[in-house]
C-alpha cells in the first residue's frame, strides 16, 4: 500500500491556526446531522465527552464500552489533576507556556500544531467542567484552587481531591446520560469491539461481541471514533485497569491504520512497589504527592535501618541533589530513571530493594498533619490498605511502574487516522505528548479531543465529498463477523495446559525486563526472538474454558492477550529502530556522560508510523518528520 | 494461610444457584481479596473447570466495578473499603469465608458474582446531570463557590456507583446512591436551577426500577466504601418535599 502521510496542519502562524481552521471549516446543517451515524468506541474522558458532544450537536451516536457502565472507564482512576493555562495564580502562565512545557516535556517528539491547540482549548475545559457541576477544589474566597505538577514552574493544575479523573469522568458520563435520555446516543455497555470494517477504504463500522450473551453483531456508521485508551497492560503489571487492552487499536492497525511511536511508554515514578508473584496490578500514588513529599534513599548501599533511624546526613535526596531547580517535581521519565539508578546501585529500600522513600515528615512539621490529610487523605488511606503502613508516621515506599502510553494510532490535525472516516482520540492516539507526557495532561487531552476538537473536525469529513452509506448487511460485515467467530472458536478449541494469565505474566515480565525503563539493542533482540515463541505456544497450549455463547471472562481475556502477543513485537521493533534516547524511551547506548537521555534530532526527529504487513512479518516504517516553527529543539534540562 | 471458600455459583440469570466449596491454599496476607480469587480461578481453569465470574476492573477502589458480599457484609469486614482494596491480612488461617453476589431484585444476577446494575445508569439518565451542552459556558471563576459548599458537594460526589448500599439494605433501597447524586449537584449553584425536576424524576426512576423504600436503618452508610453519609438522604428528602410544592409533574 502506498501511504502518503499528510498531517493536514493548517497554514498561518501557530497561534492562529486553530482559529483560522474553525473559521474556514465546512459545516453540516443542523437538520442534516441526524442522518450521520457515528460510532464511538470507549466511554472514558475522550469517548464520553465526544459521544455526548456529538449527540448534543444532533448526530446519531452509538457508544460502546466493555465495562458494565460507561462511568467505569479507566479515566476514573486518574488522581492528581488537569492542567489549564488559566493563569488564575498570576504566576506567569499562558497558553504559550503550557504549549512549550508540553512540547519540551515530550522531549520534542510531538506535533507542534496539535500541542498548541491543546493548550488553547485547555481553558475551555475547566469552564465546561465547572458548568457541569464538577466540584473542583476551591479556596475560602470561592475561587478555584491550583496545585503544581511535574515539569512546570507554575501552578496550573486544577483538582478535585485525589479523585480528579473520577469527577471529570462523572461530568462527561452525566452529559452522556443526558444524551442517552434524549435519544441522540445509544449506549452499549458490556460490549467489546473485535474488528473494524472498511468498505472502499473508508471506515464504515465495527464488529462487536456482547459480553453477556456472546452474540457477535455488526454495526454500520458513517464514521468510527476509537477512544479506547492505551496499551500499558502489554507489560502485565501496570497501573491500568485489568480490562485495558490494545485490541481495538491493534485490530484497526491490522486493517491498515498506522501505529505511531509504540515505544513511547511512560513509567510513572510514584507507585506502590511490587509485593509478590500473585500481584495483579500496580497502584499509583498521585504525582501531586511530590508537592509535599521528599524522595530519598540511604546514602550507603545495603542500609537496612528503619527510615526514622537514618539521620539527615546519611540520606540522599537524589532528585533535589541532581535537579536543584525542579527538585522532587522533575518530570516523570527523569524521576523514574533516577529511582531505577539508585536501586541498581543497591541503595533501594523495602523487600527486594526495589523502592525509594517518599517522605512527608518535613511537610507535616511545616503544615501539620491535618493539612496533609486534607490534601492527600484518600491516598494515604489507600497506601495503608495496600501495605499496612501508616505514611504519616513513616515514609511511603514507592517505585516506578508502567502508567501511560504516549504512542497510539497515527492521526492528522483532524484526529483522523490514515483510514478515511476512522478517528482516534485520547490516549489511543499518538499526537500530543511526544516521548513523555507531563502530569495532569492526560485528562486535559482526553477532554480537549472529545469536547472541543473532534466535534469541530469530524463534520469536515461529512461535509466534504459525499460518502456512500452502507448497512450492516454489506458482505464486508459478514466477512468480518466470520473472521471473529473463527478466531473465537479457535481460542476455545486449543484446550491446552496453560492459563491465559500465565502467558500474560510471561509476556509482561519479558517486556518489563527487556523493553521497559531502560532498553538496549541486545535485550530488544532477545525480546524479539522470544515474543514469537510465546505467541506460538499460546496458540498451541492455552486453555480457555467455557463457551462462546455465554458471559465468559476467560474468553474475553484470551482475545486481548492474543493481541498483546502480537503488539509486543511491534513495540520492540519501534524501540530497536529508534537509536536515541528521548522521554520515556531510554536506550542505554545513547546517554550523556551524566546519564541523561541523549536525543538525536538529526536522524530521529520523526514520528515512526508502522504499517502492518502480516503477522510474523516485519512491518513497514513510514516517517512523519517533525519540524518546529515556534520552538527551538534544545536539550531538556531540569537542573 | 489456607481458607475455605463458600462461593455462590449460578450459571446464568434464569438458572438456580448454589454454594460450592473451594480451598484457597497458600494465601499471602499481602494479596488483595480479588488476587486471592484469581489464584483460585487459575487452579479451576487448570482443572478444566469454569472460573468464578466476578466484575472488577481498576482494582484501586475507584471504578466501582467490583463488589461481593463477604460473610454477609457487602465489600467485606473492613469499613470504607471496596472488595479490590480489601487485603488478606484481615483474614485468619483456617477461616471459612462465604462469598455471594449483591442480592436485590433490581440487580439481577448475570453469572456467579456478577450482577446487572444498569438500573443505576437509568436513574442518572432520568436527571442526574446539569443540563449544559458543550460550549458557551461562563468562566470557571465566574460564580464563587464557598469552600465548605464545594467540599460538601465533593463528599457526596465521591460515590462510585458500586451498589453496596442496595446490597446491604433489607429493602434493597437505592436511596443512598440517588441521594449522593442529588446532594452533589443540588448543593452547587450550577445544579440548583434544575433541582426540583431532578429530584422528582430521579426518585420516580428509582421507584420504577424496583428498588425498595428507605426505612432509616443506616446499613447503607455502614458499608459504603466512600463514606457517603445518611445526611445526603435527609437532604434528598427535603429536596423532594420542597419539589412537591413547587414542581407539578414530570416533564
Amino acid at each position: 500500500m502506498s501511504i502518503t502521510l499528510d498531517a493536514k496542519v493548517p497554514g498561518g502562524p501557530l497561534g492562529a491556526k486553530w482559529t483560522t481552521y474553525r473559521q474556514e471549516m465546512k459545516l453540516v446543517n443542523p437538520a442534516n446531522r441526524r442522518r450521520f451515524n457515528v460510532i464511538v468506541v470507549g466511554s472514558g474522558l475522550a469517548g464520553a465527552s465526544a459521544a455526548a458532544t456529538l449527540g448534543e450537536l444532533g448526530y446519531n451516536v452509538d457508544c460502546f464500552c466493555f465495562q458494565d457502565s460507561a462511568r467505569r472507564a479507566h479515566s476514573i482512576a486518574a488522581q492528581g489533576g488537569i492542567n489549564a493555562a488559566k493563569n488564575y495564580r498570576n504566576d506567569g502562565d499562558s497558553v504559550y507556556r503550557l504549549f512549550y512545557d508540553t512540547i519540551k516535556g515530550g522531549d520534542f517528539r510531538a506535533r507542534e500544531a496539535n500541542v498548541y491547540r491543546l493548550a488553547e482549548v485547555s481553558v475551555n475545559i475547566i469552564d465546561q467542567c465547572v458548568a457541569q457541576g464538577v466540584p473542583f477544589a476551591r479556596e475560602y474566597g470561592g475561587m478555584l484552587d491550583n496545585r503544581s505538577f511535574g515539569g512546570a514552574q507554575v501552578s496550573r493544575t486544577f483538582y478535585a481531591r485525589g479523585q480528579t479523573g473520577q469527577q471529570l469522568l462523572l461530568g462527561a458520563y452525566q452529559a452522556l446520560c443526558r444524551q442517552i435520555a434524549e435519544g441522540t446516543v445509544r449506549m452499549y455497555p458490556r460490549t467489546e469491539m473485535l474488528d473494524i470494517v472498511l468498505i472502499d477504504g473508508h471506515a464504515k463500522g465495527i464488529i462487536t461481541r456482547d459480553l453477556v450473551s456472546g452474540a457477535i453483531s455488526s454495526h454500520s456508521a458513517d464514521a468510527v471514533v476509537l477512544a479506547t485508551g492505551g496499551y500499558g497492560n502489554v507489560f502485565f503489571l501496570s497501573t491500568n485497569a485489568k480490562g485495558c487492552n490494545v485490541t481495538s487499536t491493534y485490530r484497526a492497525y491490522k486493517k491498515g491504520a498506522l501505529f505511531a511511536n509504540p515505544c513511547f511508554t511512560q513509567i510513572h515514578p510514584t507507585c506502590i512497589p511490587v509485593s509478590g508473584d500473585y500481584q495483579s496490578k500496580l497502584t499509583l500514588m498521585s504525582e501531586s504527592l511530590r508537592n509535599d513529599g521528599r524522595v530519598w534513599v540511604p546514602l550507603v548501599r545495603g542500609d537496612k535501618r528503619h527510615p526514622r533511624d537514618i539521620p539527615e546526613n546519611e540520606r540522599d535526596y537524589y532528585l533535589e541533589r541532581k535537579y536543584p531547580s525542579y527538585g522532587n517535581l522533575a518530570p516523570r521519565d527523569i524521576a523514574s530513571r533516577a529511582a531505577k539508578e539508585v536501586c541498581d546501585e543497591g541503595r533501594g529500600v523495602g523487600p527486594g530493594g526495589r523502592g525509594v522513600y517518599l517522605d512527608f515528615a518535613a511537610s507535616i512539621n511545616r503544615l501539620g498533619e491535618d493539612k496533609i490529610r486534607e490534601r492527600y487523605g484518600n491516598l494515604f488511606e489507600m497506601y495503608e490498605r495496600i501495605t499496612g503502613e501508616n505514611a504519616y508516621a513513616q515514609p511511603m515506599r514507592i517505585y516506578p511502574a508502567v502508567h501511560y502510553t504516549m504512542g497510539g494510532l497515527w492521526v492528522d490535525y483532524n484526529l483522523m487516522s490514515n483510514i478515511p472516516g476512522l478517528y482516534v482520540i485520547g490516549e489511543a492516539n499518538f499526537s500530543d505528548h511526544g516521548a513523555n507526557r507531563l502530569g495532569a495532561s492526560a485528562l486535559m487531552q482526553g477532554l480537549a479531543d472529545g469536547y472541543f476538537v473532534l466535534p469541530n473536525t469530524l463534520p469536515g469529513y461529512f461535509a466534504g465529498s459525499p460518502q456512500k452509506k452502507y448497512g450492516a448487511d454489506h458482505p464486508e460485515f459478514k466477512k468480518a463477523e466470520d473472521d471473529v467467530k473463527t478466531r473465537t472458536a479457535r481460542l476455545l478449541g486449543i484446550n491446552g495446559k496453560r492459563t491465559v494469565m500465565d502467558f500474560h505474566r510471561e509476556l509482561g515480565k519479558l517486556m518489563w525486563d527487556k523493553v521497559g525503563m531502560a532498553r538496549n539493542e541486545k535485550g530488544l533482540k532477545e525480546a524479539l526472538a522470544r515474543i514469537p515463541q510465546i505467541r506460538q505456544e499460546f496458540w498451541e497450549n492455552v486453555r480457555v474454558t467455557g463457551s462462546e455463547a455465554d458471559f465468559n471472562q476467560s474468553l474475553e481475556y484470551a482475545g486481548r492477550v492474543a493481541d498483546f502477543l502480537e503488539f509486543a513485537e511491534l513495540l520492540a521493533y519501534d524501540a530497536l529502530v529508534r537509536e536515541e534516547s528521548c522521554g520515556g524511551h531510554f536506550r542505554e547506548e545513547y546517554q550523556t556522560e551524566d546519564g541523561e537521555a541523549l536525543r538525536n534530532d538529526d536522524n530521529f526527529a520523526y514520528v515512526s508510523c508502522w504499517e502492518f504487513r502480516g503477522t510474523d512479518q516485519y512491518p513497514e516504517l513510514h516517517r512523519e518528520h517533525l519540524s518546529y516553527d515556534q520552538v527551538r529543539m534544545t536539550q531538556r534540562s531540569y537542573r | 494461610m489456607n481458607l475455605t471458600l463458600r462461593v455462590w455459583r449460578q450459571s446464568g440469570g434464569a438458572a438456580k444457584g448454589r454454594f460450592v466449596e473451594y480451598q484457597a491454599k497458600g494465601v499471602s496476607e499481602e494479596m488483595s481479596f480479588l488476587e486471592m480469587l484469581d489464584t483460585v480461578n487459575e487452579e479451576l481453569i487448570g482443572r478444566g473447570e469454569e472460573p468464578i465470574a466476578f466484575d472488577h476492573d481498576c482494582r484501586e477502589g475507584i471504578c466501582g466495578a467490583c463488589g461481593m458480599v463477604i460473610d454477609g457484609v457487602p465489600h467485606g469486614p473492613l469499613q470504607a473499603t471496596t472488595t479490590c482494596q480489601l487485603h488478606m491480612r484481615f483474614f485468619k488461617d483456617g477461616q471459612t469465608v462465604t462469598i455471594e453476589p449483591w442480592r436485590a431484585g433490581a440487580f439481577p444476577v448475570i453469572k456467579d458474582l456478577a450482577v446487572d446494575r444498569s438500573a443505576f445508569d437509568r436513574i442518572i439518565q432520568a436527571g442526574g446531570y446539569v443540563a449544559v451542552s458543550t460550549g458557551g459556558v461562563p468562566d470557571g471563576n465566574a460564580i464563587p463557590i464557598g469552600k465548605d459548599v464545594s467540599d460538601r458537594s465533593m463528599d457526596a460526589a465521591q460515590c462510585i456507583g458500586c451498589g453496596a448500599c442496595v446490597a446491604a439494605c433489607k429493602n434493597a433501597s437505592a436511596m443512598l446512591f440517588v441521594a449522593a447524586k442529588i446532594s452533589h449537584l443540588g448543593l452547587l449553584p450550577q445544579g440548583k436551577v434544575e433541582r426540583e425536576r431532578r429530584v422528582v424524576n430521579m426518585v420516580e426512576a428509582m421507584d420504577s426500577e424496583g428498588f425498595g423504600s428507605c426505612t432509616n436503618i443506616g446499613s447503607c452508610e455502614a458499608v459504603c466504601p466512600k463514606g457517603i453519609t445518611l445526611d445526603t438522604i435527609s437532604l434528598m428528602n427535603r429536596e423532594f418535599l420542597r419539589a412537591r410544592f413547587t414542581h407539578k409533574s414530570r416533564d
